[in-house]
């Protein structure tokens, strides 16, 4: 009953750079997470898939503590996660994350939403991070709207833009919260492939998505959950040909028609 | 037929139907559409007839500028002599009658640094040391005993000056104020919190004459013997306190706009609190509530005068006095009148320049 099955990349200790062990969290009543244990590795890319209010949100969020949980410890870079303002503070300088909805800062331009985050947090002088924005705005394909508001936008652009301004800050691991799902079908490829570059530069990252075909050509690991429980783990051909829950068949089958 | 669609959409996209009518179709139009609404137009055309005529001729051509009392007595116009004749004194109150060029110069300076700072260009860090020197400036013509200037009590101090003082500090101290307490308010300590809606909430509750009473009698109860803190300084506390607890749940607003999203974003860069509320929710919030926060600001402009009460001479009661001269008596509309249009100017540049500062801002 857990992610840990099988697969992990590199797998030797020194390696593990999230550590998750019997973690439980609770929005009131409502047992949203239910013993997760996982390890992610250096350089390892997993998805996530399952079907809404299966908890996979909650589980990435708690990874930089966007969500609080109530039991368990996770580990971040050899850093536990407590109350530990400080700590908190210095996993989300290693941690990027891209959300559905892309949440960039409407009241500042592309190239100050990019630059934001290293000036105030990683104290970089503002004319570096404009250059190092520029480079990942260049990275994503659209350095020519550097000067241009959020608003000013496609939703595929405003994504990659949020894709950059997580990368400016030099991060270690990267979490995307349904990158694509917010977006019109003609943009999602535009930010895939965004994604796809970045997953061959070896970032790590932890991806929620339904996106099979992302999954297949990308993922180490392809995780399945249901109701607050990692259901099942595997390699993306084993996952996708030999599911071996009931319940993940049931959603495989209906996601991929 | 899709063709046809298609057609018919780009011949009628290609240029709006132009309405043009003349005065007479639209007065016909638009004012006597109907028994009900001529009837209404005649009556006001005839209000309007009986009222603005008899106005323009007893402020305008009947009235007198720059004669004397009793040659306004002899008249039925409008006797705008009490201001020319009472200016020095509506302006300026109790300051020493010599003196008067030193909060003349002050407040040129004051209107000028305002008038700097409206442009947003400017809003830089020269700006701030600029502000510091000329509000020393303006303490020192004011004040005086520095440099040669003779000393001045700032209990000679009265008529605009005063008002302007009491409003700007007003407003300057009570809005950084203000966003504090809105912040404390939403904090998750629960002391904070607590102390910052039991102020809000009791400031609130209370008129600003009974604030500025209490500042006047209750304050000096509390200090040690002999030590006495300047009355204006009691009123402009006051004023701020009052002025802030409003700014503060107009600012709470603005923030239950922003979206949870925009601070889980600023969170997940790893801003800290301080940061994240400077660079990413105040700048939007504050935005939104330009409106409200400049009404508030307005109305406490104008509540200056209720300092009046605790025996300050603001302008407004300058102006009463000055009517209080026996020659001058009976002459209140003309001198209300014009006090009304300096408020009326104050008032005007700021809603003005809120509706700028808006547009400017919705890039």
């Amino acid at each position: 009953m857990n992610g840990e099955t099988i697969y992990c990349i590199k797998g030797s200790s020194e390696n593990k750079i999230i550590e998750i062990a019997g973690l439980h969290k609770w929005f009131g009543d409502l047992h949203v997470l239910c013993d997760i244990d996982l390890t992610v590795y250096k350089g390892e890319r997993i998805v996530i898939c399952g079907p809404s209010g299966s908890g996979k949100s909650t589980l990435i969020r708690c990874i930089n503590r966007l969500e609080e949980h109530q039991k368990g410890k996770i580990f971040v870079d050899g850093i536990e996660l407590t109350g530990n303002l400080k700590n908190i503070e210095k996993i989300r300088e290693e941690v990027g994350m891209v959300f559905q909805h892309f949440n960039l800062f409407p009241h500042l331009t592309i190239i100050e939403n990019l630059s934001l985050g290293p000036i105030w947090v990683r104290k970089v002088p503002k004319k570096e991070a404009e250059e190092t924005a520029l480079y990942y705005l260049e990275k994503v394909h659209i350095p020519e709207q550097a000067n241009k508001y959020p608003g000013q936008l496609s939703g595929g652009q405003q994504q990659r833009v949020a894709i950059a301004r997580s990368l400016c800050m030099k991060p270690k691991i990267m979490l995307f919260d349904e990158p694509t799902s917010a977006l019109d079908p003609e943009m999602v490829k535009e930010v895939l492939d965004v994604m796809i570059n970045l997953a061959e530069e070896g970032m790590t990252m932890l991806v929620i998505s339904h996106e099979m075909g992302f999954a297949k050509s990308v993922a180490h690991r392809v995780l399945f959950m249901d109701f607050g429980r990692i259901v099942e783990g595997n390699t993306p051909n084993e996952f996708f040909d030999n599911p071996q829950h009931e319940r993940t068949k049931l959603f495989l089958s209906q996601i991929l028609h | 037929m899709v063709k046809s669609v298609k057609n018919n959409i780009q011949t009628e996209g290609l240029k709006a139907p132009v309405i043009r009518i003349g005065v007479v179709k639209w007065t016909k139009a638009n004012l006597f559409n109907g028994v009900f609404n001529s009837i209404l137009t005649i009556v006001t055309l005839f209000f309007l007839y009986k009222v603005i005529p008899p106005f323009l001729k007893w402020a305008f051509i009947d009235s007198f500028w720059l004669s004397t009392a009793e040659q306004c007595r002899a008249g039925d116009g409008a006797c705008w002599s009490i201001i020319p004749a009472n200016i020095r004194f509506i302006i300026f109150g109790f300051y020493p009658h010599e003196l008067h060029w030193r909060p003349f110069v002050a407040m040129i300076m004051l209107v000028s640094l305002l008038l700097y700072s409206k442009n947003r260009d400017h809003w830089k860090k020269s700006l701030v040391y600029m502000w510091i020197a000329g509000l020393f400036i303006m303490g020192i013509l004011m004040k005086g005993g520095l440099l040669g200037l003779s000393s001045v009590e700032s209990d000679q101090w009265g008529g605009l000056p005063l008002t302007l003082m009491l409003s700007f500090f007003g407003l300057f101290a009570a809005y950084p104020l203000g966003v504090l307490l809105a912040l404390g308010r939403r904090s998750k300590m629960p002391a904070v919190k607590t102390i910052c809606i039991l102020y809000i909430e009791l400031i609130r509750g209370v008129p600003l004459i009974s604030l500025l009473f209490m500042s006047a009698v209750l304050f000096p109860l509390f200090l040690p013997e002999g030590l006495t803190i300047n009355k204006i300084l009691r009123a402009q506390v006051a004023i701020i306190m009052f002025t802030s607890a409003y700014i503060a749940e107009v600012v709470r607003g603005g923030l239950q706009a922003i979206t949870r999203e925009q601070y889980e974003a600023a969170e997940s860069l790893g801003l800290n609190y301080v940061q994240k509320m400077r660079l990413v929710i105040l700048p939007q919030a504050l935005k939104i509530v330009i409106p409200p926060t400049v009404g508030i600001l307005i109305s406490a402009f104008k509540d200056t005068s209720l300092v009046v009460i605790i025996a300050l001479y603001d302008l407004l009661k300058t102006t009463r006095s000055a009517l209080a001269n026996p020659s001058w008596m009976g002459f209140s509309p003309e001198a209300y009148i014009f006090v009304a249009l300096i408020y009326f100017v104050c008032c005007y540049s700021m809603s003005n320049y809120s509706r700028r500062l808006e547009k400017e801002l919705h890039a």
